[in-house]
């Protein structure tokens, strides 16, 4: 009983975009993928709401083939980026349609369509059109058409990523207590943020150029990516990777800084591996002086793109902190921290101590 | 999905094609043709026809001075159409009523102002008191412009309107003749110079026992606004967001009930602005409807024409073709808002 999906494959004018995916979706359970954009998320929705239709591959639900069911018979909702309303229908017409469509009487439509919009707190904007509402108001009008219909699949491409920041955190906050009530459909969110995967979803799915990459818990993914490329899609900023090699107990980083081998590590073979460090698991405060190529402010948080003798990277301070283009800062790294992977990107010993990042 | 997006092209397809194909190369079969409209059938004559077209001179002058006249009137317009455009969308005071000033010689036939310079320019304009004579001549002509153009334009609306959505969100296949090509034959029947279409026109109305009826022109006048209103309605279309089909698609309509229920009822401003086109070119058009029409059926740009003899006074002309422009500055003013970009573009967001 569930959403199956086999070797999907994709293309669009020669292009790959979706590359033999194959994915399981179970009723009840709220799955987050996080890509890059033109990682192939929107072609996954737009390829189970029906939207686009796939060179190779077969899509099954509960056992039957949903692939030759058009569009408008299969129960699903969606919600797009953009914030996508009938623009010549009031706020509570819009939220109706589905289920008029559907064959639901005038009366229990209106009704059923107040109590969403209550719950999406737009109880007071019933006739007003669209068009006046601001964007979140926009995007909760969309989001309460989905809900509405009680569909067997609820498929969500980013919805928050036209939202302003704060807006954003609102909605995201209010997500948890909006998908209750959904509790037998197959909930698929798509995001770019890693935050809001990791908030949200039961399950997260990775996915790059096309590809599934990475599959599981949140947290099992984000403490164990499994290649470099996964790590940089699911960090942001992108975790920092370093070259270097381990020899004779000692971590030796390209530019000679040399590290104590934490115990972990100590089983490894000699020979080059590549390191990973999450920008947010650098300290300021260290015996590393590093000079600054770049500051920036994201929120309540402070990210700086440094130079030192290990090469470039990445820091992720929390506070806002200003500092000078071309100023010497000192920073610590700590090898307890490191994500080792092998020379072709393959995760062979995640970080010792937990991040710091993300949580 | 095949037999939905067909519901929408294939129409306005079918009636273009059997109005102006057919005709079109019944007109080429007869050129190679001897035929006198008396006896029945067609004697072949093979190229003889063409060898007389071009051994006359007269043909190659008529032609080189059509070319320089093209060529020269489509520059000035050019100019000076793209400088009075710079003008009226600046914020000039009163830019409404400069805006619709501008409209009237384009809503104008040309041959009218003709007539309206004619008489501005005469010396021996006098007052005179006819008037009720006058409108006696042009009421029956009036009222036949009307039901011909307001007949073509709401068909060729209704069927253009659908072959354009159709055009803007499908892909249609035929052999090697994909959108592009369908979009450009609907196109092309604006590109061909008038006289072309007048003999396929003549022979298929004469076919169809139409000649001299208001039945026959508005068919032929179908064939004419048809294109248009596709036109405009296909730009209107490309700018609605696929993304609000795909959502009535995702909450329960089939593509057609997509295009009825969402599509339709947001397209208000492109289908004035495609309906003022057609009534401005079929009120207008002074070619066909001398071509097509002898007694029985007049319409009004012809009478105008017809009263202008010697003996009809110059002012009873001047009134006789102010009155005739009269309802499309009318209309003019009223939808004037709707012809100035920014708000079809505003019409969806």
């Amino acid at each position: 009983m569930s959403l199956l999906m086999q070797n999907m494959n994709i293309q669009v004018d020669g292009v790959a975009h979706l590359n033999d995916v194959s994915l399981e979706f179970k009723p009840g359970r709220l799955y987050t993928i996080l890509g890059r954009t033109l990682a192939g998320k929107t072609t996954l929705l737009r390829t189970i709401a029906g939207l686009q239709s796939p060179q190779k591959g077969t899509l099954t639900l509960h056992g039957q083939n949903y692939l030759n069911l058009p569009v408008w018979k299969r129960r699903v909702a969606m919600v797009y980026q953009q914030f996508i309303n009938y623009p010549h229908l009031d706020v509570l017409a819009n939220v109706a349609f589905p289920l008029r469509r559907a064959g639901v009487s005038p009366a229990e439509a209106r009704q059923r369509a107040r109590e969403i919009l209550f719950k999406v707190g737009l109880a007071n904007f019933e006739n007003r059109r669209p068009s006046s509402l601001s964007g979140g108001q926009q995007q909760r009008v969309a989001l309460a058409r989905a809900l509405v219909k009680r569909a067997e699949i609820l498929l969500l491409d980013e919805p928050l990523v036209n939202l302003d920041y704060k807006l954003r955190e609102q909605l995201r906050d209010e997500f948890q207590n909006i998908f209750t009530g959904q509790d037998d459909a197959i909930v698929i969110y798509t995001t770019t943020e890693p935050d809001e995967a990791i908030q949200l979803g039961h399950e997260l799915i990775v996915m790059n150029e096309g590809a599934v990459i990475q599959q599981g818990n949140p947290l099992g993914v984000f403490n164990a990516p499994a290649t470099i490329r996964c790590a940089e899609i699911i960090y942001s900023p992108p975790m920092n990777i370093f070259n270097g090699v381990i020899q004779r107990g000692e971590i030796i980083l390209s530019g000679g800084l040399k590290l104590p081998t934490p115990l972990a590590l100590g089983q490894l073979p000699d020979g080059p591996y590549r390191f990973g460090l999450p920008a947010a698991d650098i300290t300021i405060g260290g015996d590393m002086a590093a000079e600054v190529e770049l500051s920036e402010i994201s929120g309540a948080h402070t990210i700086l793109h440094l130079r030192g003798a290990i090469g470039s990277f990445i820091v992720y301070e929390t506070g806002v902190c200003h500092y000078a283009m071309g100023s010497t800062v000192a920073v610590g790294i700590d090898p307890r921290h490191f994500f080792t992977f092998t020379v072709d990107g393959k995760l062979i010993n995640p970080a010792a101590a937990a991040t710091g990042q993300g949580r | 999905m095949l037999k939905h997006k067909h519901f929408f092209l294939l129409p306005g397809l079918i009636i273009l094609i059997a109005i102006i194909i057919f005709p079109l190369l019944f007109t080429i079969r007869v050129s190679f043709s001897s035929w006198d409209v008396v006896k029945p059938g067609l004697d072949w004559l093979g190229g003889k026809n063409y060898e007389r077209m071009i051994a006359d001179l007269r043909f190659w002058e008529a032609l080189s001075r059509l070319s320089l006249m093209a060529a020269g009137s489509v520059l000035i317009q050019y100019v000076i159409g793209f400088s009075l455009a710079l003008l009226v969308w600046r914020d000039v005071i009163l830019k409404r009523y400069f805006r619709v000033l501008f409209l009237v010689p384009m809503m104008t036939t040309p041959v009218i102002m003709t007539v309206i310079w004619r008489t501005i320019l005469h010396e021996s304009l006098g007052p005179a008191n006819d008037i009720v004579r006058l409108f006696g001549l042009i009421v029956e002509p009036y009222i036949s412009s009307i039901v011909v153009t307001v007949s073509a334009s709401l068909i060729s609306l209704a069927l253009g309107t659908l072959a354009a959505y159709g055009l803007s969100r499908f892909s249609y296949r035929a052999g090697f003749v994909k959108n592009s090509d369908i979009k450009f034959f609907f196109i092309s029947q604006r590109i061909m110079p008038p006289i072309v279409l007048a003999i396929p026109f003549f022979l298929m109305l004469q076919f169809l026992g139409l000649l001299d009826t208001i039945v026959g022109l508005i068919l032929v006048y179908i064939a004419l606004l048809l294109p248009i209103a596709t036109w405009i309605m296909v730009d209107f279309f490309n700018n609605i967001p696929r993304e609000i089909d795909e959502m009535a698609q995702i909450d329960g309509c089939n593509p057609i009930g997509a295009f009825f229920r969402v599509i339709l009822p947001n397209s208000l401003p492109g289908i004035v602005v495609g309906g003022i086109f057609c009534l401005i070119f079929g009120w207008n058009d002074f070619f066909f409807a001398f071509i097509l029409t002898f007694t029985k059926t007049q319409l009004l740009p012809v009478a105008v024409v017809a009263l202008n003899s010697s003996v009809t006074p110059w002012w009873s002309l001047s009134a006789s073709a102010l009155v005739s422009v009269a309802p499309l500055v009318i209309i003019a003013f009223i939808v004037e808002r709707y012809l100035s970009s920014g708000n079809l573009a505003g019409a969806i967001r």
